[in-house]
């Protein structure tokens, strides 16, 4: 895409901006009214405001933000979206989402079809399409899923796979012919189509994996709509449609530009000034605001609930957090309702839920939720409650409880949630102090118990019990290094493998029900605040999109088109 | 001359020396590593990840090893690999440091360019409304912090002209106008805040020099008010512009540190916020010490221009 008045000569681009700045500064010192239009757009549920899908149209080069570089190019080894973002467009995988809905539905990649699974559930074997080229022009075989695989499941020492744990059911991998792969699992588990699905599993080449092992980890050759052209250090990466892609058809797009923009208003107005066209993960109701002032309906919008939350934390270890009747206090103090009414005007977050998505597939209903302490639309009566609990503690007016509340120095949506939280914990008569850290020193001091409660997170790329609850097992068992409130309990540990192995959705909700009853309220070890809300506005030129419930997948942009 | 241009440049050596321990020392004492940093975003990596991480990377072997292993590496050149994207941080500077001398210079010529004549109108019109508008002018360029100005000027070329910088570079020898549009702006930024200082500076200097009796004897045979000033004042009041401008410039490379930023000038400042928010020990601490460089080498540089523009120094 060009900016807007690149063509211009340099007195437009140059000299009349400069004397058009000075005389914006003093012109913004007075009030700024919003556009009728956009006042409109942003009362009206800005979901709507996507332009109706037409016939797709080939050509154009997509310009998108990524707001920050990735660490590595092998997504097997990243944890960000960073990765996700710019690289996955080269790669393909096994099974991913359905980029038409981006929620739920999982649908073949390079897989012919959905996976035979034996009676027993132990076997899962998957046919692969015949047609599919890496960018070098070989052929993709059972070979490269299983190398693939390996890497992922049970990688050399030398290296590192954060999401090997989440394949722990899986015994081998074998390459039973050449364009048939098999997974034989130790136990069955209700995860597995998902965890099949992730989209950080890009599908590599045995051949460059067995000449280096960390091949991939500086160089980019897959199977992907698009083919590597050009990364340059803290500014683009840049990609050109693949013509020998298994989906014919498709890509749209003749080319991408993902730029690297890490600057909050900069991003903004890379966006309002149509030089880049969409940021995958999101902007807050403010810059929905500003953009939808500035472009009109040369604006899209796109809203969905996010498999994201951030969680209260509790440091188990330390007193008065052990006592469980502390931690229950401080959960039955917060108004959260009345906290998604005010903080979803400002900040990134929206929906009131449990340890699962609320709306997504095993979500609690409202009514179970309103039962569970600190989750009752009775405020009011939750904070009475909280009170005699303080002072069954020994927590009175006398000796007020007051601690250090750790907090990640990130504005969006760090900040506004944990000035709440410390605001309904003050109408208790407890006082928490805000200790905002750099993410680096946060991080550290959660996992080195250094804090007294803080506010953690969390997202996935799938609303998958497995994934979710992975940070509730016990911190010295499967739970080290995620569970942060460092608590061990052999029973949760039991309730969440129960769920994992059940392979009933049914059933499995009654048990996620006990578990989330349990670790919320029971044993109050950690609660969810409020779920994280995705706000995409972006410019209306771009089509096949569905905004989805996380900002990791269908990242691949074979379905992106241009409208002319 | 030799000598002390010889016992300068020596005297380099324990500053950077210093400058490297604290770097070192400061960077490891600051809580939480790359390591954290690289897997904090999705909030689900196991300690065992981290533990294996950390052994890849030698962040568990002991500090002192560490600084050894890495001061090897620097008196040969090498700056080691970055600990965030595992590439040569010769390679990762290389990439950038053009861009952050190319903007510093234009930064520095735009505030040159301003700073000298505002300041000799200033001092020639003192007590008038010219000298109250430059005064009022250049304590604007203290007060506003350069990248506040930056975040100002995009958002006004944003709304009045649907226009912003370029997002990405393109080289000078490339394409000159699009090279100027990315990088008068934040130039502009940080350029007015360094002409700012300069201009005071010149102000009060030609005050001085213009009530001294040469100045007053020029004038006394009839020289024209112009020359006066431009050759008898101007060259005369130099020496301690020269001294802020000079100082300034490396002060600058620190201001550009925010301003790419806010203006997605893809820099060294950039890359040393990003390798600082990272952890990235290498990185940061190869390019602290090309920042203590830049501000050590500029000093002895004003040294030497002392002895240029007054003849009266002389060194031993």
């Amino acid at each position: 895409m060009t900016p807007r008045g690149e063509g211009c000569n340099v007195i437009q681009r140059v000299v009349i901006p400069v004397f058009a700045t000075a005389a914006l500064v003093m012109a913004a010192c007075g009030p700024q009214q919003a556009t009728p239009a956009a006042s409109a757009a942003a009362s009206a549920g800005a979901s709507a405001a996507v332009p109706a899908q037409q016939t797709p149209v080939p050509g154009g080069e997509l310009v998108y933000i990524v707001t920050a570089e990735p660490p590595t190019f092998d997504a097997h080894q990243s944890t960000t979206f960073a990765t996700l973002q710019p690289v996955s467009p080269h790669y393909s995988v096994l099974y991913k989402l359905d980029p038409a809905e981006n929620v739920s539905k999982i649908i073949p990649d390079v897989a012919d079809g959905m996976p035979q699974i034996s009676a027993d559930k132990l076997t899962w074997t998957i046919k692969l399409r015949q047609d599919v080229k890496f960018h070098d022009g070989t052929q993709l075989t059972s070979e490269d899923i299983k190398a693939t695989y390996d890497k992922i499941i049970s990688p050399p020492k030398e290296v590192v796979s954060p999401r090997q744990g989440a394949y722990a059911s899986v015994d081998k991998v074998e390459a039973t012919d050449k364009f048939t792969v098999t997974f034989k699992l130790k136990y069955a588990t209700g995860s597995f189509l998902a965890a099949l699905a992730s989209p950080w599993n890009y599908i590599y080449s045995a051949a460059k994996l067995k000449q280096d092992i960390k091949f991939y980890e500086k160089n980019v050759m897959g199977t992907g709509p698009f083919t590597f052209v050009e990364y340059q250090k803290g500014s683009f990466w840049a990609g050109k449609k693949n013509p020998d892609y298994f989906i014919k058809g498709k890509p749209y797009l003749d080319s991408f530009k993902a730029v690297f923009i890490t600057d909050v208003n900069r991003q903004t107005t890379a966006i309002q000034s149509e030089q880049a066209m969409i940021e995958f993960r999101g902007f807050t109701p403010q810059q929905r605001q500003q953009l939808s002032s500035a472009l009109g309906n040369k604006l899209a919008i796109q809203e969905s609930p996010w498999v994201c939350v951030n969680y209260i934390s509790y440091n188990t270890t330390k007193k008065p957090f052990d006592d469980v009747r502390v931690r229950q206090a401080l959960n039955l103090a917060i108004d959260r309702w009345a906290g998604s009414e005010a903080l979803s005007k400002q900040t990134i977050v929206k929906d009131v839920g449990g340890l699962m998505r609320p709306k997504g597939p095993f979500a609690m209903s409202d009514t179970d939720l309103e039962k569970i302490q600190g989750f009752s639309r009775d405020g009011k009566a939750s904070k009475e409650q909280a009170k005699k609990l303080l002072a069954d503690a020994g927590f009175t007016a006398d000796k007020p409880l007051t601690f250090k509340f750790l907090n990640r120095n990130v504005t969006t949506p760090y900040e506004p949630v944990a000035l709440f939280l410390i605001d309904q914990w003050k109408q208790v008569g407890i006082t928490a102090t805000h200790d905002v850290k750099e993410t680096a020193a946060y991080t550290a001091d959660l996992r080195n118990k250094n804090f007294d409660v803080g506010l953690d997170f969390n997202c996935d790329y799938f609303d998958e019990p497995d994934l979710q609850l992975a940070k509730f097992y016990s911190a010295s068992g499967l739970g080290k290094g995620l569970n942060l409130s460092h608590y061990d309990d052999p029973q949760l540990d039991k309730m969440i493998d129960a769920q994992s192995r059940e392979t009933d959705v049914a059933k499995r909700q009654t048990l996620l029900k006990d578990i989330e009853k349990y670790a919320m309220e029971t044993k109050a070890y950690m609660q969810p605040v409020l779920w994280w809300y995705r706000i995409l506005p972006y410019n209306a030129k771009v089509r096949g999109y569905v905004i989805g419930s996380n900002h990791y997948t269908t990242m691949d942009m074979a379905n992106i088109w241009l409208a002319k | 001359m030799g000598r002390y241009v010889i016992g300068r440049l020596l005297l380099m050596i324990p500053t950077l020396l210093g400058v490297a321990i604290l770097t070192f020392v400061l960077m490891r004492v600051v809580p939480g590593d790359v390591v954290e940093l690289r897997y904090s975003q999705s909030g689900s990596v196991s300690q065992d990840v981290i533990d294996r991480e950390r052994h890849l990377l030698g962040l568990d072997r002991p500090l002192q090893e560490q600084f050894v292993v890495w001061m090897g590496q620097v008196v040969r050149l090498d700056f080691g690999t970055s600990l965030w994207t595992d590439r040569p941080v010769t390679e990762e500077i290389g990439a950038r440091i053009g861009i952050t001398i190319e903007l510093a210079l234009i930064a520095a010529l735009i505030a040159t360019l301003l700073a000298i004549p505002l300041g000799v109108v200033a001092a020639v019109n003192q007590d008038r409304w010219p000298d109250y508008a430059i005064r009022v002018f250049s304590i604007g360029g203290l007060a506003f912090p350069s990248f506040w100005l930056g975040v100002l000027m995009i958002l006004g070329l944003v709304v009045w002209f649907h226009w912003a910088p370029p997002l990405i570079f393109i080289p000078l020898w490339k394409d000159p106008v699009q090279n100027l549009a990315q990088l008068i702006w934040p130039a502009l930024a940080v350029g007015y805040r360094y002409s700012a200082v300069a201009t005071r500076m010149t102000r009060s200097s030609v005050l001085e020099v213009l009530r001294e009796d040469y100045v007053r004897t020029a004038r006394a045979k009839g020289v024209r008010e112009l020359f006066v000033v431009s050759r008898h004042a101007l060259r005369n009041s130099l020496l301690p512009v020269v001294t802020v401008i000079s100082l300034e410039f490396a002060f600058l490379f620190g201001g550009l540190v925010v301003t790419e930023q806010v203006f997605n000038v893809n820099g060294l400042g950039k890359l040393l916020v990003d390798a600082v928010a990272h952890r990235d020990y290498a990185l940061v601490q190869a390019i602290v010490l090309i920042f203590s460089f830049v501000f050590v080498f500029v000093n002895f540089i004003v040294d030497l221009l002392y002895g240029v523009l007054d003849p009266r120094i002389r060194y031993a």
